[in-house]
């Protein structure tokens, strides 16, 4: 079982690293952090603060977009195109066992492109102050909370696959992330109003993914440090919230005729 | 239940489970980040900034900039804190974003200007705020009201909020009692009858649940002061007539000065303190300025009395 | 043992708008093969052929009726382990090459890395595009791409081929190769079902046929057993004109080459035919029995659904 989990997620991520669509993101989020620094050339700090801001967010926002296309791209298509015939219909793979191991494949390439665009945010910051300051490790912790979004955006990816259209897929995710992106307010509407529309508010923000909690840009731009509470329970979050939605991915996958 | 089925119902336990702890995982979460962002250091972008950003969406935006105004007030509102540093740039995104966010001048108004921990004791960033709201939205003749409450209120200059009073009778349908509180400005401005009735307007006049409850308060500070001021002369005649220091208000009822021990308007007993009357909870009543334990100031200052300084 | 059973197995959709109405796809449907056997599925396009297969295979879940594969039920992993399966217009990952394709679908089936190549090469040589080997699969034609499915469908040495309209995409040598190496499999002792329109491949090679049509079983049996069912047929060559209009009036085409007629004729006509023939004067050349193909019998089930515009009671034939 095992064994064929980690022979589909790395046939995934093989497949993932061939498909050209990730160079061509990677390389201009590369680019991003180089033009920030040729943002702000005012004051030392403010130019930390300027790469801090602008590279994070955009290894941040073209990871997702990453992720989602990759994500659709590997499963909705494989439905579509029907290659996972083959797969499932005489090999001992389980449904499910096949999902987990989609999931696995593209978080494995998701955390690989992470890691070359962190290695060229640090080069630009290297660049910039000429050494490492002891402040420059909350980087880390903010570029660990990218990661765990990324986790939970291909996890949704992944279960809009298994029902939907590319298309509608790719759109619902993004949707997603954007709301996601401001659940924290969309928990203050909740706070805000009264009775059932309070109640029904706040369950839509937690049922729906919170992206909000993974941001600290902010604070590690201004040298901030993470509380530890904070990183051990955005990874339980992640993690928990995840498996919800390959869960239901599953299900949803384990039911489904396909065509 | 065939064993597929098992599995599912297996399946659909664990998607529970997991969304449930998920939530449980956020909540506790929560107070981790509030501390955070307590330290005040976040980068909060310009007006324009947000504005370009929000691609046209400008109305939506507002309205988030605008819960975040509240969450951040009552979040830390409640924490008792001592600054609102972000409470003005924050206000100034929102009404950048939307000129005709009328409710985020008046919760401007009041809470900017308010001393900590009830407000952000800046009178001078509220009057700016309003100044600008008046700019935008000329038609709306309560922001003169809320601009005359702050010269009024914090700023004790009686006349300027007598001036904006009067602006503000004068845009076309602005309701009678402008007029009425320009004059009364001008005349009786140590008042508490002026001080009730402006209070008891923004409590008629406010939908925001804040504005209202704070305004309540107010009220309530009011009445307390006045009831504080009586039963103290009360006490001061007894002991001219006795030529004792009053020790309860026991005795006072006792000896025939009161009918019985008096009680604040929230139900606990006034205290006799020394000859002094004193509440028994001063933190409960957030606004008195007559009645404090010695030593504690109160958290507004007192509106000097009898007219004009 | 049997390696395929379906008891009643039925699938229906449900199509219109608001998914109402109910479309069957396949009516329930009760058979058996057995291992060993090479079956042949047929029917036109559309018959119900790929979602029989496709319930077979457990991509889509049946509405009613069960089925089992080697005595185990269509989920179990360790049948999945034990059967094959090419699919209808196969595709695959793109930027795989064959042998990694390959390597990734054997070793899901569990075969040890140490094997592996060996059985890869094996079946590279098979199928005949060894050559192509390190090639990536999105460079390859139709034709390779068949050739690949099958691949796949053997590397693992399966006991029972699920193959879905094999000959599709191929060239005549291409078909020859196929047919050869279904036979080739059953010397082997494999089990062979697969689904096919063209009638004349499934005559040659198989033992058993089933003839599916709208999603009805229409016939089942030996091929031999099946062609019977169709009235043979004599043909008659003469020489001599006179006896043309009769042999008409029979209800016979005939055709001529110079003063030789020929004309097919039903066996039960045949005595009146040589009546006819002998009356005219003409001489009879040759008598011999027209052999009824598959073919006939499929138009003749068909024709006959068409006339009568009703379903002919489905034959749970003779095994």
């Amino acid at each position: 079982m095992i064994g064929r989990i980690r022979v589909i997620a790395f046939n995934t991520f093989r497949e993932a690293v061939r498909d050209r669509v990730l160079y061509n993101l990677v390389v201009f989020a590369i680019l991003m952090v180089g033009g920030a620094l040729l943002l702000g050339r005012i004051s030392l700090r403010i130019e930390r603060l300027v790469l801090v801001n602008l590279g994070l967010t955009a290894i941040a926002l073209f990871g997702i977009v990453i992720a989602i296309f990759l994500g659709i791209g590997l499963v909705s298509k494989e439905i579509e195109r029907r290659t996972l015939y083959t797969v499932l219909a005489a090999r001992p793979v389980r449904r499910w066992e096949f999902i987990v191991g989609k999931q696995l494949g593209l978080i494995a390439t998701l955390v690989v492109n992470a890691g070359f665009m962190s290695a060229g945010f640090f080069a630009a910051l290297l660049y910039l102050q000429h050494r490492f300051e002891a402040a420059d490790r909350f980087l880390l912790v903010a570029l660990y909370f990218i990661v765990l979004q990324f986790v939970v955006i291909t996890s949704l990816a992944l279960m809009f696959s298994t029902f939907s259209s590319p298309l509608l897929s790719t759109i619902f995710t993004f949707a997603l992330f954007v709301i996601g992106t401001f659940a924290e307010d969309l928990r203050g509407f909740g706070a805000m109003a009264g009775g059932s529309t309070r109640a029904l508010t706040s369950a839509l923000a937690y049922v729906l993914p919170n992206f909000a909690v993974f941001n600290v840009v902010s604070e590690v731009a201004h040298s901030i440090p993470v509380p530890g509470r904070l990183i051990l329970f955005n990874s339980l979050y992640a993690l928990l919230y995840a498996t919800a939605v390959t869960s239901a991915a599953v299900l949803i996958f384990d039911r489904r005729n396909l065509k | 239940m065939s064993s597929r089925t098992k599995a599912s119902v297996g399946v659909g336990l664990l998607l529970l489970s997991c969304l449930s702890l998920s939530v449980l995982a956020l909540r506790i979460s929560d107070d981790v980040r509030e501390r955070t962002i307590l330290k005040e250091a976040l980068y909060i972008p310009s007006p324009k900034a947000v504005k370009a950003l929000s691609l046209g969406y400008t109305g939506l935006m507002a309205d988030l900039y605008w819960t975040r105004v509240v969450q951040y007030f009552g979040g830390k509102h409640h924490q008792g804190a001592e600054q609102y540093k972000l409470l003005a740039p924050l206000l100034d995104i929102t009404t950048t974003l939307d000129p005709h966010l009328l409710v985020a001048y008046e919760f401007g108004s009041i809470f900017l200007a308010q001393r900590p921990p009830e407000g952000a004791g800046d009178p001078e960033a509220a009057a700016a705020l309003v100044k600008k709201g008046i700019r935008e939205n000329p038609e709306a003749w309560r922001l003169w009201y809320h601009l005359g409450f702050i010269y009024f209120e914090e700023l004790h200059d009686s006349k300027a909020a007598s001036a904006a009073f009067l602006e503000g009778s004068k845009v076309p349908g602005a309701l009678p009692w402008m007029q009425v509180m320009a004059a009364a400005l001008a005349q009786h401005a140590g008042e508490a009858e002026t001080a009730r009735y402006l209070w008891t307007q923004i409590y008629n006049s406010s939908e925001n649940p804040d504005i209202r409850a704070n305004a309540a308060k107010r009220l309530l500070a009011l009445r307390v002061d006045e009831e504080v001021e009586r039963l103290q002369s009360v006490a001061d005649r007894y002991r001219r007539e006795t030529a004792t220091l009053p020790e309860s208000f026991l005795q006072l009822v006792q000896a025939g000065y009161l009918p019985g021990v008096p009680v604040d308007p929230l139900g606990n007993p006034y205290l006799l303190v020394d000859g002094r009357v004193q509440v028994s909870r001063p933190n409960s009543l957030p606004f008195i300025t007559k009645g404090l334990p010695p030593g504690q100031k109160p958290s507004i200052v007192a509106p000097p009395k009898g007219g004009i300084p | 043992m049997t390696a395929i059973e379906t008891f009643r197995l039925a699938k229906s959709y449900k199509v219109g708008f608001w998914r109402k109405r109910e479309q069957e796809a396949l009516s329930p449907l009760t058979l058996a093969v057995q291992e060993g056997e090479v079956f042949g599925y047929l029917g036109p396009n559309g018959a119900g052929k790929t979602t029989t297969l496709k319930l077979l295979m457990g991509l889509i879940y049946p509405t009613s009726g069960t089925a089992t594969i080697l005595g185990r039920p269509l989920d179990d992993p360790k049948m999945k382990a034990q059967i094959g399966f090419l699919p209808e217009q196969p595709y695959f990952y793109d930027h795989l090459t064959v042998r990694e394709l390959l390597a990734y679908l054997a070793s899901l089936s569990g075969i040890p890395a140490g094997d592996r190549e060996r059985r890869i090469e094996t079946v590279l040589h098979r199928v005949g595009i060894h050559d192509h080997a390190d090639l990536q699969l999105r460079k390859f034609s139709k034709g390779m791409l068949q050739r690949v499915g099958i691949a796949q469908a053997i590397v693992h040495d399966p006991k029972l081929i699920f193959l879905d309209e094999p000959m599709s995409g191929l060239d005549p040598i291409g078909r020859r190769e196929v047919r050869d190496l279904i036979q080739a499999l059953k010397d082997e002792g494999k089990t062979i079902f697969f689904s096919t329109h063209i009638l004349s491949d499934a005559e040659t090679l198989c033992d058993r046929v089933a003839v599916l049509n709208h999603g009805q079983l229409r016939g089942i049996g030996v091929v031999a057993d099946l062609v019977r069912e169709v009235s043979g047929r004599i043909e008659v060559v003469w020489e001599g004109t006179a006896a043309t209009d009769a042999i008409v009036q029979l209800g016979a085409e005939t055709h001529s080459s110079g003063a030789i007629f020929r004309a097919v004729l039903p066996e039960p006509l045949l005595e009146r035919a040589v009546d006819v023939i002998r009356r005219s004067g003409s001489r009879l050349i040759s008598l011999s029995p027209v052999r009824a193909t598959l073919e006939d019998f499929f138009l003749e089930k068909l024709e006959r659904e068409v006339e009568t515009g009703s379903r002919v009671a489905s034959g749970e034939g003779a095994s």
